[in-house]
């Protein structure tokens, strides 16, 4: 049913991970991600790996959800390795035809396949522990200190949260001008690609009309409901860190820092 | 004698919608509401009432502050709504629940679209909590608290959208046909819990509507006819009158046409008669009499 549908990836449970605070989580999935591209040596991805391990189990989130993420982007992975095998240029190792597997080629792909697992994988722990509407209240405090650039962050927090409410319902609405479409005669699953396209007008353009019907029914139950931008607003769940969240910010310092001295200054393991 | 100030006084109100061609110029302009006056004593349950294009929205989004008056005055317990610096506090006075109800709910959990509203002006963390409870068991949503609003029916998630209002403590709240999206389990939800309201929190209810079920409740009934007020006194007396009804293109309520029915081929029954059980008590008392005779 399109009414079931769940936003984003939110996997309900308990944990000491799904109470972090989101601005932590934000702060680790970036930290997490700037860790792999410093390291260049094989100990550094294997503390990269354990450190994601760790996390992946505090989370109480079950490992095959954790690799769902990766069956959308397994083409891109072996694109990658593909190109990075085949076409960068160094000591010959095998030659087939025109193309030439090199020694760095291998070394390149191995470590960008690990990168990119790792970054899927590392980033999902995030979206997987934080509900979306968590994630938007986190960005909109942790990104605060930009609205003195006139960035207005509370604005596209609220367009943000606005629109994650709205998927359901517009969902909802295409199925239903679907079905009055079909009912009419149309088909929305035959002929090739372009007449696909074509066919796709009939829907999108009630879709746009009503979506925008929408937004200004939105907008002035707002105003009604007195709102009128982030000044002098106050929140009914405010964010604040506790302990925990302190601690993780000291784990990630630790880590950040094992991750440079180890994958990068002591020259040992090179991979290959 | 004190003498209560109306919550809402309208003085000679007129409202243009100006259509415009593409360049800009007036093609033609709609008068939607053609001088009203109309009062609004606090604590009273008013209906308005009127076929669509009649204007009793367009007379509604004044009380709000949504719409300016092209002439005359709209007053909100005592305050002009073309001061602009008065414009949240009578937003804050006067709470507004819209037809759609998916278009009104912001927040993705009830409990947090019900604290937008005290969000806004700028309430306490502590006393939002509050806010919110009060408003959720007032309107009976307490135990839905947790859901997110597009798993509710859409008489529960018209009351979410009270609530919301609520939750702001508004001296009146302006219903704008509340139930017009709803089945009829649904709008009788919704109609009692505004009754509710109206009778055990004592919130001025200012309900639009062209059901006509909806209005027998109310101390006294506007019907709107292309934006003048065509009739107004207590449901008795409206529904007294089913010709000039008819006229304004307004069903009245079965009972009330049946009784109609009956007295015009010689019933000698009351006018007026709105629910079953008086006119089942009017036909009772007729064989009485006919059984003494």
């Amino acid at each position: 049913m399109i009414r079931d549908i769940t936003l984003g990836q939110y996997y309900q449970t308990d944990s000491v991970v799904h109470r972090l605070d989101p601005r932590v989580k934000l702060m680790a999935t970036l930290v997490f991600i700037c860790s792999l591209f410093v390291v260049e040596q094989a100990a550094g991805y294997i503390i990269a790996v354990l450190f994601l391990a760790f996390a992946i189990k505090m989370s109480n989130v079950p490992f095959q959800f954790m690799v769902r993420g990766m069956r959308a982007i397994l083409f891109l992975l072996v694109i990658t390795f593909v190109f990075n095998i085949f076409l960068t240029p160094g000591e010959a190792v095998v030659s087939v035809w025109k193309l030439t597997v090199t020694r760095e080629g291998i070394s390149m792909a191995i470590k960008m396949a690990v990168r990119l697992s790792l970054l899927i994988i590392g980033s999902s722990v995030m979206t997987l522990t934080t509900t979306p509407n968590n994630l938007t209240d986190g960005l909109e405090k942790a990104l605060r200190p930009l609205q003195k650039l006139h960035v207005p962050v509370h604005e596209i927090a609220m367009m943000m949260s606005i629109a994650l409410r709205f998927i359901p319902i517009l969902l909802e609405e295409t199925d239903k001008i679907m079905k009055a479409q079909m009912a009419r005669g149309a088909s929305f699953d035959e002929g090739n690609l372009l007449q696909k396209a074509k066919s796709m007008v009939p829907l999108l353009v009630p879709l746009f009309i009503s979506a925008f019907r929408r937004a200004n029914d939105l907008a002035m139950a707002m105003e009604a409901r007195c709102y009128r931008g982030g000044d002098g607003r106050t929140k009914m769940k405010p964010l604040h860190y506790e302990k925990r969240d302190y601690v993780t910010y000291l784990i990630l310092a630790v880590y950040f820092a094992v991750c440079i001295v180890v994958g990068r200054v002591i020259s040992w393991g090179k991979i290959l | 004698m004190v003498i209560k100030m109306e919550i809402i006084k309208t003085e000679d109100l007129v409202f243009d919608y100006i259509r415009r061609d593409e360049e800009g110029n007036v093609e033609g302009i709609t008068t939607a509401v053609d001088h009203v006056d109309l009062q609004v004593k606090p604590g009273d349950f008013i209906a308005i009432l009127g076929h669509n294009g009649s204007g009793k929205s367009t007379l509604a989004k004044h009380f709000n502050a949504i719409l300016m008056p092209t002439e005359g005055t709209v007053r909100v317990d005592g305050m002009d709504t073309e001061d602009a610096d008065k414009l949240w506090d009578i937003r804050q006075r006067a709470g507004m629940v819209f037809q759609n109800p998916d278009n009104q709910i912001i927040g993705q959990v009830v409990e947090e679209d019900v604290g937008f509203g005290p969000e806004n002006m700028g309430v306490p963390t502590r006393e939002i909590w509050e806010r919110v409870e009060e408003s959720l068991k007032a309107v009976g949503m307490y135990e839905f608290r947790k859901y997110a609003p597009n798993k509710l029916s859409g008489g529960q998630k018209q009351r979410v959208s009270i609530a919301g209002v609520l939750a702001m403590h508004p001296k009146c709240i302006v219903l704008d046909e509340p139930t017009a999206m709803l089945d009829p389990g649904g709008r009788k939800e919704v109609i009692r819990a505004v009754r509710a309201l109206n009778d055990v929190e004592g919130v001025t209810v200012i309900l639009i509507t062209h059901y006509m079920e909806e209005i027998i409740h109310a101390d006294k009934v506007f019907v709107m006819d292309s934006g003048k007020i065509a009739m107004q006194g207590t449901p008795r007396e409206i529904f007294s009158q089913v010709e000039k009804l008819k006229e304004l293109r307004l069903d009245v309520p079965k009972v009330t046409l049946l009784a109609y029915e009956l007295q015009k081929s010689g019933l000698p029954l009351p006018s007026g008669i709105l629910t079953g059980k008086e006119l089942v008590d009017a036909l009772g008392g007729q064989l009485r009499n006919r059984g003494n005779q």
